[in-house]
This record gives C-alpha cells, sequence and structure tokens, in this order.
C-alpha cells in the first residue's frame, strides 16, 4: 500500500504568460524539493511557450478562506453598489468623469 | 485524453448526507455553476469523479506504450520529432489529471496502485497493438479525434479542476489528431503498399475506435446521474454519432474505406447509419483480454517498481538537504 509519508510532496505551479501579466495558477507537481519543482512544472505545462516565468510553492503552505464562509466574507459588497461608478448620475452635458 | 466510460459501479451511497446540502449542491449544478474542492459535495460525486479522472489520466500514460513503441523506427526525423513531442504530450496529461484528481482527496500513489491492482481501468484502446507504422497515423487521426469528442464537452464538466485541465488538453489534441491524420494521407498517397498499409491500420483501428465512446445509452447505467450532475454532458451513443458523421468523410477525402458494410448515409436524418459495434469484444476488453493487455500492465509494473529506488533516494536526499540546512542555520 502507499505510504504517505513516502510520496513526494505537492506544489501548485503558477506561470506568467507574458511580461505584464500576473503569475496565474495552472495546476501542481510532485517534486521532492524547490528545484524539481521548478524542473517538473517547466516540462509538465509550458511545452508550448505558455509562460516567461514560473512560481512554484509547497501546496501545504496555501491558506485558503473556507467555502462555508463566502456569504459572510463577500455577500457584504453586494448591497454597497454605491462603490461603482455606474451609482451615480450624472447629467448628460457634464464630460470627463 | 482516452475516456471509455465504463462507468457502473456507483449508486446511491448509503451513508445518511444532509438533504438540504444535496439540494444546494445540485441546484448549483443545474445552474452550471462549477464545483471546486473544498465546496461540500456528495460522497457518490466525489467517487464517481476520481473514478473517471483517475481512469482517464490512467489512459493517457498507458497510452505512451503503443506509440512510444514506434519512436525509435519513426519513418524520418520529423516524423520521429514530432512522435516525441506526441508522446511527451500524453505524458503531461495524465500529470494534469491525476493532479485534478488528487484535489479530490486520493493521492497519485493511491491512483497508481489500484491501476496495478487492477482495481482502476483505462481505456480498452490501448490493449490493441500497433503492428506498422500506419497504427501511428490511426491513433492519432481515430484514437485522438475520437478522444477529441469526448473531451470537448468536458471543458464545462461540472468540477471545476477537471474542466481546467481539459481545457489544456483540448488545446494540445488538435496536433495529435492533425498529425495523425497526415501520416495516413500521405501513406494513402504513397505506393500501392504503403496505401494497403494505412487501409489495414483503419480496418483494425475503426471498430476499437467507436467502442471509446462507452457502452450503447441503453447500457450505460450512470449516464443518466453523471448528465444530472453534469460531470457528462452528452450520451455515448450521440458522441459515437458525432463521429462518425465527421470521420467518414475524412476518410473518402483520401480514398480510404471504413471497414463497415452497414455504413450509409441517411438524408432523412442527416447522419450516417453504421452498423453494430461488437460489445462482447468491448467487455472483454474491458476485463483485461486485449490482445496486449496483460503486457501493458506489465510495463506499467516494471516501471513503477524500477522506479522505486528513485523515488526513494529524491526523496530522502531532499529531506537530508533540508535538515543539514536547518542544522547551519
Amino acid at each position: 500500500m502507499s505510504d504517505p509519508s513516502k510520496e513526494w510532496p505537492l506544489w501548485e505551479v503558477f506561470v506568467r504568460g507574458k511580461g505584464g501579466l500576473s503569475h496565474r495558477h495552472v495546476g501542481s507537481v510532485h517534486a521532492t524539493d524547490a528545484k524539481m519543482a521548478l524542473e517538473h512544472a517547466r516540462d509538465t505545462y509550458t511545452r508550448r511557450m505558455e509562460g516567461i516565468s514560473l512560481w512554484v510553492l509547497p501546496s501545504a503552505q496555501i491558506v485558503a478562506s473556507d467555502p462555508g464562509d463566502a456569504g459572510a466574507l463577500f455577500e457584504p459588497a453586494e448591497d454597497k453598489v454605491y462603490r461603482h461608478p455606474t451609482f451615480y448620475k450624472i447629467p448628460d452635458g457634464i464630460t470627463h468623469i | 485524453m482516452y475516456t471509455t466510460d465504463m462507468t457502473g459501479k456507483t449508486k446511491a451511497e448509503t451513508v445518511a448526507e444532509d438533504p438540504a446540502l444535496i439540494a444546494a449542491f445540485e441546484a448549483r449544478v443545474a445552474n452550471d455553476e462549477f464545483i471546486e474542492p473544498k465546496d461540500w459535495m456528495p460522497e457518490a460525486y466525489r467517487k464517481t469523479l476520481v473514478r473517471q479522472m483517475s481512469q482517464h489520466a490512467h489512459s493517457e500514460i498507458v497510452g505512451m506504450l503503443p506509440e512510444g513503441n514506434w519512436i525509435s523506427r519513426a519513418p524520418n526525423l520529423r516524423r520521429k520529432a514530432i512522435l516525441l513531442a506526441k508522446v511527451q504530450d500524453e505524458g503531461g496529461h495524465g500529470l494534469y489529471l491525476y493532479a485534478a484528481a488528487e484535489t479530490l482527496g486520493t493521492s497519485r500513489d493511491e491512483m497508481t496502485e489500484a491501476l496495478l491492482a487492477g482495481k482502476a481501468k483505462y481505456s480498452t484502446i490501448f490493449n490493441y497493438p500497433t503492428l506498422t507504422w500506419a497504427d501511428i497515423g490511426a491513433i492519432g487521426w481515430l484514437v485522438d479525434g475520437a478522444a477529441i469528442m469526448n473531451q470537448v464537452p468536458l471543458q464545462r464538466t461540472s468540477y471545476g479542476p477537471y474542466a481546467r485541465a481539459m481545457v489544456r488538453i483540448c488545446k494540445e489534441e488538435s496536433f495529435h489528431q492533425r498529425q495523425g491524420y497526415e501520416i495516413t494521407m500521405h501513406l494513402a498517397a504513397g505506393t500501392a503498399e504503403q496505401k494497403r498499409m494505412a487501409q489495414d491500420a483503419l480496418d483494425r483501428w475503426w471498430w476499437p475506435s467507436l467502442m471509446m465512446f462507452g457502452p450503447p445509452d441503453d447500457k450505460s447505467p450512470n449516464t443518466e446521474q453523471s448528465m444530472r450532475w453534469r460531470i457528462k454532458r452528452d450520451t455515448n451513443d450521440d458522441l459515437r454519432q458525432k463521429f462518425v458523421d465527421i470521420t467518414v468523410p475524412q476518410a473518402e477525402a483520401i480514398g480510404l474505406k471504413v471497414p463497415d458494410s452497414a455504413l450509409k448515409w441517411n438524408e432523412e436524418r442527416g447522419a450516417y447509419d453504421f452498423g453494430d459495434v461488437d460489445w462482447e469484444e468491448f467487455y472483454a476488453v474491458v476485463k483485461g483480454e486485449g490482445p496486449v493487455a496483460k503486457e501493458r500492465l506489465q510495463a506499467r509494473q516494471k516501471a513503477w517498481d524500477e522506479g522505486a529506488w528513485v523515488r526513494d533516494a529524491a526523496r530522502v536526499h531532499a529531506e537530508k538537504r533540508a535538515a543539514a540546512k536547518l542544522a547551519a542555520e
């Protein structure tokens, strides 16, 4: 049987598609250390010029919000429409605003 | 990718789940929302996905074997470079899918061990041998073609990581199909013997390719559940028909004949009528009676066993280095 303590740790992979874009999550790889994780990420996720830069980080290091908290976290923004510019009615004649 | 849908086990779980949670989940799915790893999901949904995704991943990896067989014997450098890239892609596809499946809580090693123990399946198509170079053409054209047909709708499958993996795979798969068709096209336009090879490969791969869509709808007990959960977006028979309709003209265009005496254009349906697939053969191959089924699993077992010391050594090396670094700080 597989022994979880003997499996290579999981790393999350982020790729910067091109200059000016931020790194974006693309998937994960197994690797024993950071160098190997970068090599595997390169072979697995950038075979077709998908990127110019890679980030890898141990999956165990990611702290995520709980989906169960999504309501409490994100719903309060729903009734704050005044945070959007379209909330304000400006007469037609007024420009550059 | 190569999914052959061989679902047949997941029935409603006996563990009681909160009906309110189930209702909320089903409403989200019905509303075409994506389900993400940490979201609540019914156990049966999780199990169905692990089975389907791991089977899909195994198929990509086992699929490297019949084609890898021809890398050293590709007819020229161009073909060799292309085939190497294609086989490498299949390895990549397997890895995307294992990674996506792992988000459901089953590790890659566990999935690999299930394959080696015969508990997990892979596509029956790889239990057929690649006898000539023309088979490499037929695999790209027909097998990858059937795979694309299966995979395109999976880009909208309800499980987010699976859908995202499928988007990447579909982008890459199109090259596979085109290079296969190009090989077949060149052979079909070559000497009489080359054309015979191309026809022979089509003859042997046609029916197994149709089997890749899985059993007929009335014999696919989980299709309804999987469609309701939007794990699956089209039925096996619908996809099979679509494949026949687009592939027959491709064969005719290069002067090859699809090996089906019942094949006939049906003006009224606007589709081809075609003969019955030999499902006895399909189920026999699923059970591991394919011509090279034993060789395939032996090759996977060998790779797993012979790689064990590498996996262990790399892990221990990394642990030692990490410990040494810690001690030096």
